[in-house]
């Protein structure tokens, strides 16, 4: 939480976002994003990760105003990005990318790759046609397709090569920053993996900064630096992606990455009993978002909203009652044992 | 052979095929395992490895233009499902095996109260009052620990979670005490924490119900979590079968072991993230020899010629469709 600006640091504070639905019984309020702030410093990979409706795509569309935010400041490279107007919005726009989660919907069906891919080279910059072919066949290479594709639908490509193509269209401007929502949840494992690949060398080649929207704590561990953990529109832990989850401090971190399922059999989990249900974000609980399904809450939890505040060596988070000790991955010694007593008896049973 | 209990379903030789113009294509080939009872045994593979479409063969739910099952048997208390009549079928359908699937919401009938929902399941299958229906119906929803299920039992879909809709479904499946539940990724568009909860939901009815479960996902992490045995199916075909355990210390077929390191891990550091080249063969553009040959790099000659057999892997209950793997596992 440095407030130092370096250049092409993108910097954003007290972000905060409320939808107002209209219906029969008067207006709702859903306070999607409620005090976010965060620094993406230049060439970093942010993680914002957290469950379905806690706010991190509102986020993600907030910060590159296709979703107007209600307050909060947004500054990218020192410009305010929240009073660009005009030519200097579209300008910053050109720096800002994003790209989708489904592959599949975030191309016009319509149009071929290379129509795809164009357009925006003749919107942002003023440049011969020629120029504007080279640029999108260097894009459609770049990303590892070949440059005969440009000339194809989106429906004569698969998942992985659809998400190559949203790639290379966020590229062709030559962002700086590149939000990617969910940008590998639909793929398959192998898949999947190529497309981390291809984002990786894009960071180290062009210094690409990021944020890097996931509900996967192995994703975001795998190309994140730091990583902010929301949970009903707000930031409840923040710190290297590592050490937060090896060591998470904010209980809800915890129980995140205790019900991510860890693909080693030696490493299963305790059974995880049923503690209530995701609250809403149209009635969210007093205080602390979390107490009602936290085990380590205590009176001032559903009270007072904690702050999120330093708990030195680069962390950050907002609970009064942090996870202290035993926070180590894996169950205890004596469910390993029964568990395998159980699986030994069914292989016996089994095999032949 | 005699002292092993009968499984509690059996595939055998099983081919399903699907129609793509003037031509029939397998999109599962062949497939022969045994669920035992009280197993959970998983199938894991991606997109169009013929997973699902080996549980909708079972249940005979495939649509009837374009897809037929062209062989094999599907063993089941002493019947073979592929030969019975349609009217046989319906009464095992939801009854003795039950099915849940990815999407609660798009299975579940929107127009219908919970309740009522899952008393129609009672009613067709076990018979009885509508009062003695809705009874269980709500046992039943208690059971999945619904809150407040005696209120919640009128209504509507749409007024549950994701999760709670998921643990309605298992409720409609739990109805009728299944011998087998075949649960086609039925976590997959739910949160982790809801995950969490819903498999070990599944584990503890499982257990009190006695049932067998052909668990299906492509997430390994699910698979090491819940799983017995574990098949990994490519292009339509078993792989490798074995138990949890000796898939994931020792994998022996490359595919197997490519997964393993493909998938981003959220509890170690992983720098040798190692993508899979190339993609799933399409159902029209499987490779004769080996399916996988075109992306192995332990391929020889012979892999792309001769089709391999599931055969043993020298372990005990570890089979391997790969004879040119390195001895002792693909690390």
């Amino acid at each position: 939480m440095t407030t130092s600006l370096g250049s092409g640091d993108f910097v954003v504070r007290n972000l905060s976002k409320t939808f107002v639905r209209h219906g029969g019984s008067g207006a709702r309020c859903v306070r999607a994003v409620d005090d976010v702030s965060f620094r993406i410093p230049k060439g970093a990979s942010l993680g914002l990760v957290g469950e379905s409706g806690c706010g991190k795509s509102t986020v993600a569309r907030a910060i590159l105003r296709l979703i107007e935010p209600d307050s909060g400041s947004i500054l990218f490279d020192g410009i305010d990005v929240r009073a660009a107007k005009g030519a200097a919005l579209r300008a910053l726009r050109r720096r800002m990318q994003i790209v989708f989660q489904d592959p599949y919907s975030s191309l016009n069906p319509r149009r071929t790759i290379r129509q795809t891919l164009e357009e925006p080279l003749r919107v942002h910059l003023r440049l011969s046609s020629k120029n504007i072919r080279e640029k999108a066949e260097a894009a459609m290479v770049e990303v590892g397709l070949p440059r005969e594709a440009l000339g194809r639908y989106p429906h004569e490509f698969s998942g992985g090569q659809r998400q190559r193509i949203g790639i290379a269209r966020a590229l062709v401007l030559d962002p700086e920053l590149v939000v990617a929502d969910e940008a590998v949840s639909a793929l398959d494992v192998s898949v999947q993996a190529q497309i981390l690949r291809l984002l990786e060398g894009l960071r180290e080649r062009r210094g690409l900064s990021f944020l890097f929207v996931s509900h996967d704590l192995g994703v975001v561990r795998h190309f994140c630096d730091r990583v902010c953990v929301m949970y009903l529109g707000r930031i409840i832990e923040e710190g290297p992606t590592a050490d937060v989850l090896d060591r998470p401090l904010h209980p809800y971190t915890r129980l995140l990455r205790d019900s991510y399922p860890v693909p080693d059999p030696r490493a299963r989990r305790p059974l995880i009993p049923i503690v209530g249900e995701v609250p809403s974000a149209a009635n969210p609980p007093p205080g602390c978002g979390f107490h009602p399904r936290c085990a380590r809450a205590e009176g001032l939890c559903s009270v007072e909203k904690p702050q999120l505040e330093t708990s030195g060596n680069d962390r950050f988070q907002a609970c009064y009652f942090p996870e202290t000790s035993d926070v180590a991955w894996g169950p205890c010694a004596s469910e390993r044992d029964e568990l395998k007593r159980r699986r030994n008896s069914l292989a016996s049973l089994t095999s032949s | 052979m005699t002292s092993f209990p009968r499984p509690a379903l059996d595939l055998r030789n099983l081919r399903t095929e699907f129609r793509i113009g003037d031509h029939w294509y397998p999109a599962v080939r062949n497939v022969s395992v045994s669920l035992m009872p009280n197993e959970t045994l998983a199938v894991v593979g991606e997109s169009g490895s013929g997973k699902s479409v080996t549980a909708l063969s079972i249940l005979r739910l495939l649509p009837h233009a374009g897809a037929r099952i062209q062989g094999g048997e599907v063993l089941f208390e002493g019947q073979d499902l592929v030969t019975l009549s349609e009217r046989d079928m319906s009464t095992i359908r939801g009854n003795s095996i039950a099915m849940i699937f990815q999407e609660p919401m798009t299975s579940l009938n929107p127009t219908m109260t919970v309740g009522d929902q899952i008393a129609e399941a009672i009613l067709i299958h076990r018979g009885g009052s509508r009062m003695e229906a809705k009874a269980e119906a709500l046992r039943l929803l208690a059971e999945v620990k619904i809150p407040s299920a005696k209120s919640r039992l009128d209504e509507y879909p749409h007024q549950f979670s994701g999760g709670m809709r998921q643990r309605v479904m298992i409720a409609m499946a739990l109805a009728c005490h299944p011998r087998v539940l075949l649960a086609d990724e039925p976590t997959t568009a739910l949160d982790v924490t809801i995950q969490a909860q819903v498999l070990t939901q599944l584990e503890e009815l499982k257990q009190a119900y006695g049932m067998s479960m052909l668990f299906i996902t492509h997430n390994l992490g699910v698979v090491a979590q819940i799983a017995d045995r574990v098949a990994v199916m490519y292009a339509g075909e078993i792989v490798e079968l074995a138990t949890v355990d000796a898939l994931f210390a020792k994998p022996m077929h490359p595919y197997t072991a490519a997964l393993l390191r493909a998938m981003p891990r959220a509890d170690r550091a992983n720098e040798s993230l190692e993508p899979i080249p190339g993609s799933v063969p399409g159902l029209s553009a499987v490779p004769t020899g080996c399916a996988y040959a075109p992306r192995c790099p332990f391929k020889d000659r012979s892999c792309t010629e001769l089709h391999p057999e599931l055969v043993s892997s020298g372990d005990p209950g570890h089979l391997v469709r790969c004879p040119v793997r390195p001895v002792g596992g693909v690390h």
